[in-house]
């Protein structure tokens, strides 16, 4: 699940009325007597105080005691006060440090100077504690609020930059998961934006066993991930079932029920699904919650209406999967497109509309590049109020199935698909430790890749050593020595499970990662655990002793098979931090 | 997962099959299918046709077994291995304590 960190809530807020609280201040002034009266009326109020007798001085005691606060006299030797501040301020840099001049000059021209070098404020001699200890207090205020932006704009920024790492990520698991299909067969031209997957559109297209041609058009509500995220089980649902040969009632049926499953309320999917009939020379439609489709017979322009509700509303009780047939000649076309194109707004506010798309379609209905000017004409509607990238659209010509170029690939494409290159992080923790066993779903996951389907009898024992290991010997603390008698055995599970009752802390963290090369990939397993460790090295060592003294020694124990058993299926092993971690690698080919 | 057992008519052997998932959360059920009042048969057949996994703590169990069928003149044989699960019985030795087929 994707989460973005711009939850304000995670931003602090800067408390409205600070605590009063001891500051640091810097005082530079050459006179000492002056000194003094600063230094006894600061300490009064409770601050730390750091002296400075001229400039330099002043300068440089800033670097060493980095103060909240700084109060220079405005004529000293050395280095004078206009200087002194300049340096500060920029050896500040960014932090708000306020400067308050200390000075006997009255004259306009040179108080102004104290603002114009980066001073804030100035404090004229004599010094009168109460004004002295308002302005603390008040540049106080001020630094503290400054700092408070500081650290939200940090937050801000690097929440912005998580995000989109995270959008990144999340597009090229998209990418493995709802690839394109076969949109690029002869009969097929289309529009979709590159980054469609964050505006909600999803445009899918899979040849069924028989020949038949499945296309999906969806448009789910909202924008950025919340849209994207339905996308994933629709492409897969999708592509996985036309590959098997379903029918698009069935399909249709399915994704719905998935859909309504999965959104929130609220949250639904316009989507139209097609069946292209070659042999029959049929287009089966269903169409939900999507502008009229139009196909194109000869010169006869036919709407195809919208007449269900979008998917993920409805129950299935109530759910209507019904689908018109309608007859599609060789040459036939027919135009579905999201709401993008109707929707798109000229200048002056006003929609593009559907007359004007059916005119434009009317005008040229036997035009070859009609897709092309239909495009053209929307870009050229919106003129400088450029369209929103979700413009999207599909042209379907009806053809031979011989003619699409994609007989083969298809195939192959359809029993390929599936994740490559991916990685997944699942943390399970507390009682759900003892409540939920993880390794089916791990396992679900990692068959995704069809490589390893046919290693998923290693791949289980592997995951489910690694995940028991961690949770008995890890986290529950369990000794697999009690396992040495047959009641020991039973009476281990007993206590296993008295422990898994009272677990109420800890952790397993897993982390898979796999990589396909072509031929073959490499899974890589890591789990750690919240549990105090083991020492590796001698059960490492007990384990070659084993492997060497053959069977007889280990036909003595009814446990301690679960490592070597790792060690000889994955290709590496190795153990990390106090034993808690361990990693193992599976490669597989083929 | 379940664990089917049942005895010969003449009470000599006794076929246990496992399908699906053969692990920890088992033990009970398979413990419970090879033991019985009139004490260890004289051999055991464990059929694995539908056995789809297994990992270390079912091969302890199948130890359990050999031992309470007579340990090292236990007759216990494992049949209808797949091949995921025939390659985890040999990585572990134990055809050299089963008859695995």
């Amino acid at each position: 699940m994707l989460t973005s960190h711009t939850d304000d809530q995670t931003l602090e807020s800067g408390s409205p009325e600070p605590q009063p609280l001891s500051l640091t201040l810097l005082i530079a002034d050459d006179s000492s007597s002056d000194r003094l009266i600063l230094k006894a009326i600061v300490q009064a109020q409770g601050h730390r105080f750091i002296e400075a007798i001229d400039g330099e001085d002043a300068v440089a005691k800033f670097v060493q005691g980095k103060p909240d606060i700084v109060l220079l006299d405005a004529i000293m030797p050395r280095l004078d006060g206009f200087e002194a501040a300049r340096q500060i301020k920029q050896l500040a840099g960014e932090d708000n440090v306020p400067i308050i001049f200390l000075t006997a000059l009255n004259d306009a021209e040179s108080l102004a100077k104290c603002v114009s070098v980066g001073g804030d404020d100035f404090l004229s001699k004599p010094y009168n504690p109460i004004i002295l200890q308002a302005k603390i207090k008040a540049f106080d205020r001020m630094r503290r609020m400054h700092k408070t932006l500081q650290r939200q704009r940090d937050q801000i920024s690097e929440s912005n930059k998580q995000l989109l790492r995270e959008q990144y990520v999340a597009k090229s698991v998209f990418d493995n998961v709802a690839h394109r299909g076969c949109l690029e067969a002869r009969n097929i031209r289309y529009l979709i934006s590159p980054l469609s997957i964050f505006n909600g559109d999803v445009l899918l297209a899979c040849q069924k066993p028989s020949g038949d041609l499945h296309i999906l058009l969806g448009d789910f509500t909202g924008h950025g991930l919340s849209a994207a995220i339905g996308a994933m089980p629709l492409a897969e649902l999708f592509y996985g079932m036309t590959a098997k040969g379903y029918s698009l009632r069935n399909i249709v049926s399915e994704l719905n029920q998935k859909l309504t499953f999965i959104l929130p309320d609220g949250f639904f999917c316009c989507a139209c699904l097609l069946a292209l009939k070659f042999e029959l020379n049929e287009i089966e439609t269903w169409m939900g919650g999507l502008p009229d489709s139009f196909l194109l017979r000869g010169d006869q322009l036919l709407r195809v209406k919208s007449n269900h509700l979008p998917l993920g509303i409805l129950k299935t009780e109530s759910f209507d999967p019904s689908t018109y047939l309608l007859e599609m000649n060789r040459g036939d076309r027919f135009y579905m497109w999201s709401d993008g194109i109707v929707e798109t707004t000229n200048s002056d506010g006003s929609f593009y509309g559907d007359e004007r798309l059916a005119a434009l379609v009317s005008q040229h209905i036997s035009a070859d590049d009609l897709f092309a000017r239909i495009k053209q004409d929307v870009l050229d509607f919106s003129g400088d109020s450029k369209p929103t990238d979700d413009l999207t659209m599909l042209e379907l010509t009806m053809m031979s199935e011989q003619e699409l170029g994609i007989t083969k690939p298809a195939q192959a494409l359809a029993t390929r698909r599936g994740p490559k290159r991916w990685e997944l992080t699942y943390r399970l923790q507390d009682d759900s430790l003892a409540n939920f066993d993880p390794v089916p779903l791990l396992l679900q996951m990692i068959v995704e890749v069809p490589g390893l389907r046919r290693h998923s009898g290693q791949v289980f024992t592997i995951i489910s050593e690694l995940y028991n290991n961690a949770l008995d010997h890890g986290v529950l603390g369990l000794e697999s020595a009690l396992k040495s008698s047959p009641d020991g055995f039973a009476r281990y599970y007993q206590v296993r499970e008295e422990r898994c009752q009272q677990l109420c802390e800890g952790y397993i963290h897993i982390h898979i990662t796999h990589a396909d090369d072509g031929k073959g990939g490499l899974l890589r397993l890591r789990f750690e655990d919240s549990g105090a460790g083991f020492d590796y090295q001698a059960k490492l060592a007990a384990i070659d002793a084993v492997t060497s003294a053959g069977v007889s020694a280990a036909a003595n124990n009814y446990s301690g098979r679960g490592l070597s058993l790792l060690k000889n299926l994955c290709t590496r092993m190795e153990f990390e931090g106090v034993g808690n971690i361990i990693e193992v690698d599976f490669e597989w080919c083929g | 997962m379940s664990i089917q057992s049942s005895r010969s008519e003449n009470g000599a052997e006794m076929v246990i099959t496992i399908k699906g998932r053969f692990d920890f959360s088992s033990h009970q059920q398979f413990r419970g299918a090879y033991e019985s009042f009139d004490g260890p048969c004289k051999s055991y057949r464990v059929d694995m046709s539908e056995t789809t996994y297994l990992d270390s703590s079912a091969l302890g169990m199948l130890l359990l077994l050999r031992d309470y069928a007579g340990g090292d003149d236990a007759q216990v044989a494992i049949v209808n291995c797949n091949n995921d699960v025939r390659k985890i019985l040999t990585i572990s030795n134990f055809e050299q304590l089963f008859a695995v087929s």
